[in-house]
């Protein structure tokens, strides 16, 4: 009976302890971007000569990448190199975490190459080094002239590890690459990575060509040019670099997009001053008449589930962004305020969709919640337009150009990306002037 | 029968009393009531209006009755015309405003009760000694509140009650942690529960013997992959902050310790 009553005691002051448990609450914090260490990649003594590349140098040119990478996502500051603490083999085998700990590194990132029988081996780890632990290790192979994408690919991993969010790294983006005078200008259809290398020219600049948009695997591109004087919606293959005109319309089209499982494009068809919505399906040719309105519609763009689009309109008046389903129905006007809205693009994730915006003679980018609450405008410039998603919905990239002179001089047209907080836009640098960004998908999923 | 009654009955008992008198939630915690400040509302008229005490009264009546006197000894000023004020009259709706402005300003129209009492009403003869007694008094008062200052607040009593930490203990160990916590800037701007609590078990140093994740399961829930990445930034925190800014005594108040992570106040501002 004692014990059974001492028991019971014990018990309740126990449970007395566990509510007296000490609570502190951590509201505050710093902003400042994560402090990360990338430590050359160690070549391995086995690695033979590959063609023009030069092996010794690999494992710092892969590090400069993703530090490039990291940098300009405004998320993570890579350390300077001079201030490393251990030779890249033997941190990569395992760190002193206490030293990097003294150059005020959180994160740590090692890896090993070594190119074999034609192939290129690449692995890395990521260090948590306040924890001293392994985050994530990966190896790849490939082609040792594929070194930019692997670089890529391990920076997608490593910011996938570190915010939760998938990365943007290893895509790419197609626009307008114009050259010459305001007045004559030379547009070219051109393609890079992100980060602006490896730019590659698909058209030769003899016509027009605008709107360049990726299908959702990468392999094909949708784009505006002339055909017998009218605009006309194109496709190319960027492999086999076949084109050919979209659907035989008796007008011009224009403003083409794919739907997101890439079966179908849609586009505006504009006859007699009328412009209206279509679709067309790729395998059977079947065109669809989406919208039926004496208004312009035009800029459609369809959300990621495919069930619903956005396009711009002027029923109301003035030109405003509506919504409505993939069948036309339910259409709804979802912008409201001052200004003129346009060239609405849905996310990735479906929950925006970001447009361009002029209001008292000043462009802005901007984004709203697909109901059209929310509306915040991201950034204001003399002339901008024509925003494009990352893969990962977290950027946007667009063009902006510069006012010219009386001379026509001074004229310039950039691309630029900002994040959707409003902060961390920067110039993306491309060999010529550029328009008409868009990003693709990420080439490996 | 009626031995294992009272056995039961005396059980039941015993652990009502200990349930009263061992958790916390049972005690009645004394109210927080504010220190009660007492304010004298005081209604200022336009025009101050003291009337006099009776015996100064007399004393002025007999002085502006002589006043008068001299002056009628004087020669009456000679009447003069009132010169015409040589200006434009002004539109009828501003006259109406200067009216509302005077009635505004007049005085006649403040009510007698509202009106500041004097001094001189209440008693006629001021009392030195009943001054001295007010000062003492204020003295008196003054000095109990700097008394009351040196004393815990009803909330400070309350605040250690339930932490175990003094607050200053307990800003100076959130202090540590702010500078050391550096938030992930990439979290999702659509997210409304960013609450990350982690339990530590500390040594009598302040550095980290134990630490768990207490809601951990949901890193592996779909779509959160942000909150795994908070988690980690707070353990990365707590755990670059190490030894924490822990008080040098009552290690057996504060060995085990709740930290609440939210970064929602600075993402959403």
């Amino acid at each position: 009976m004692n014990k059974i009553f001492y028991f019971f005691i014990i018990i309740f002051f126990k449970l007395n302890i566990a509510h007296s448990l000490i609570e502190v609450d951590i509201t505050r914090g710093n902003l400042d971007p994560l402090p990360i260490a990338v430590s050359p990649l160690h070549v391995d003594i086995q690695s033979e000569k590959y063609e023009d590349i030069k092996i010794k140098e690999l494992g710092n040119l892969i590090s400069s990448v993703i530090e490039k990478n990291f940098k300009s996502t405004g998320l993570f500051n890579p350390l300077n190199k001079d201030a490393f603490v251990q030779k890249p083999d033997i941190a990569h085998l395992k760190p002193r975490f206490e030293d990097w700990r003294l150059i005020t590194a959180q994160a740590l990132v090692t890896g090993k190459i070594l190119i074999k029988d034609g192939k290129l081996k690449v692995e890395f780890r990521l260090w948590d080094l306040a924890a001293s632990q392994e985050m994530t290790a990966l190896a790849f192979t490939t082609t040792p002239s594929n070194w930019r994408r692997v670089a890529h690919i391990i920076s997608d991993k490593i910011y996938e590890r570190l915010t939760g969010e998938s990365g943007y790294f290893d895509t790419r983006i197609i626009y307008i690459s114009e050259t010459g005078p305001r007045t004559q200008r030379v547009k070219k259809l051109a393609i890079m990575d992100q980060d602006g290398a490896n730019t590659k020219y698909l058209t030769l600049g003899n016509e027009l060509v605008l709107t360049p948009r990726f299908n959702p695997t990468n392999q094909l591109v949708t784009y505006m040019s002339y055909f017998k004087n009218l605009p006309r919606v194109y496709l190319l293959d960027i492999e086999t670099g076949i084109q050919e005109v979209v659907g035989n319309f008796p007008g011009m089209t224009f403003a083409p997009r794919f739907s997101p499982d890439g079966k179908k494009i849609i586009m505006s068809f504009a006859k007699d001053g009328n412009s209206d919505i279509y679709t067309m399906n790729l395998k059977t040719r079947l065109v669809e008449r989406i919208t039926e309105d004496s208004s312009i519609d035009t800029s459609p763009s369809f959300s990621p589930d495919g069930k619903y689009i956005c396009f711009n309109s002027d029923r109301s008046g003035l030109q405003q962004i509506y919504t409505m389903k993939s069948d036309g129905t339910g259409s709804k006007r979802i912008s409201f305020g001052n200004g003129i809205y346009g060239t609405p693009v849905w996310s990735p994730r479906g929950d925006l969709i970001a447009f361009t915006k002029m209001r008292a003679g000043k462009f802005y980018i901007g984004v709203m919640r697909s109901d059209g609450t929310g509306e915040r405008l991201l950034t204001e410039n003399y002339y901008q337009e024509a925003p494009s998603w990352s893969p990962n919905g977290r950027l946007l990239v667009f063009y902006r150009e510069t006012k010219a002179n009386k001379n026509g001089e001074g004229f310039s047209a950039k691309l630029w990306s900002i994040d959707i907080t409003g902060y961390n836009e920067r110039e993306l640098k491309t060999e010529t002037d550029a328009s008409d960004p868009s990003w693709s998908a990420l080439l490996s999923k | 029968m009626t031995k294992s009654l009272i056995y039961s009955l005396s059980f039941h008992v015993v652990m009502i009393l200990l349930t009263v008198l061992s958790l916390p939630f049972m005690i009645r915690q004394p109210v927080d009531l504010p220190p009660i400040i007492s304010v004298e509302l005081i209604q200022i008229s336009d025009k101050t209006n003291i009337p006099y005490a009776p015996k100064a009264r007399k004393i002025i009546k007999k002085v502006k009755e002589e006043e008068k006197r001299v002056v009628s000894e004087q020669a009456p000023p000679a009447a003069k015309a009132k010169e015409k004020p040589d200006r434009i009259p002004l539109p009828k709706k501003q006259d109406e405003k200067k009216e509302l402005v005077k009635k505004k300003q007049n005085p006649k129209e403040i009510k007698p009760e509202i009106r500041q009492a004097s001094e001189f009403e209440k008693k006629d003869i001021i009392d030195t000694n009943q001054i001295a007694t007010l000062i003492d008094k204020a003295k008196e008062e003054s000095a109990k509140v700097e008394k009351n200052d040196l004393k815990l607040t009803q909330s400070n009593i309350k605040n250690s009650f339930a932490t175990g930490l003094t607050l200053s203990e307990e800003d100076a160990l959130r202090a540590q942690i702010f500078g050391c916590w550096t938030v992930p800037l990439g979290l999702p701007y659509d997210q409304d529960n960013f609450l990350v609590r982690i339990k530590l078990e500390l040594k009598q140093d302040g550095t980290i013997n134990k630490s768990e994740i207490l809601d951990h399961e949901r890193m592996n829930r779909p779509g959160q992959k942000f909150y795994k990445v908070l988690a980690e930034s707070a353990l990365r925190a707590v755990r670059i902050c190490q030894p924490l800014r822990v008080p040098q005594t009552g290690y057996d108040k504060w060995k085990t310790i709740q930290l609440n992570f939210n970064p929602m106040e600075m993402l959403k501002g």
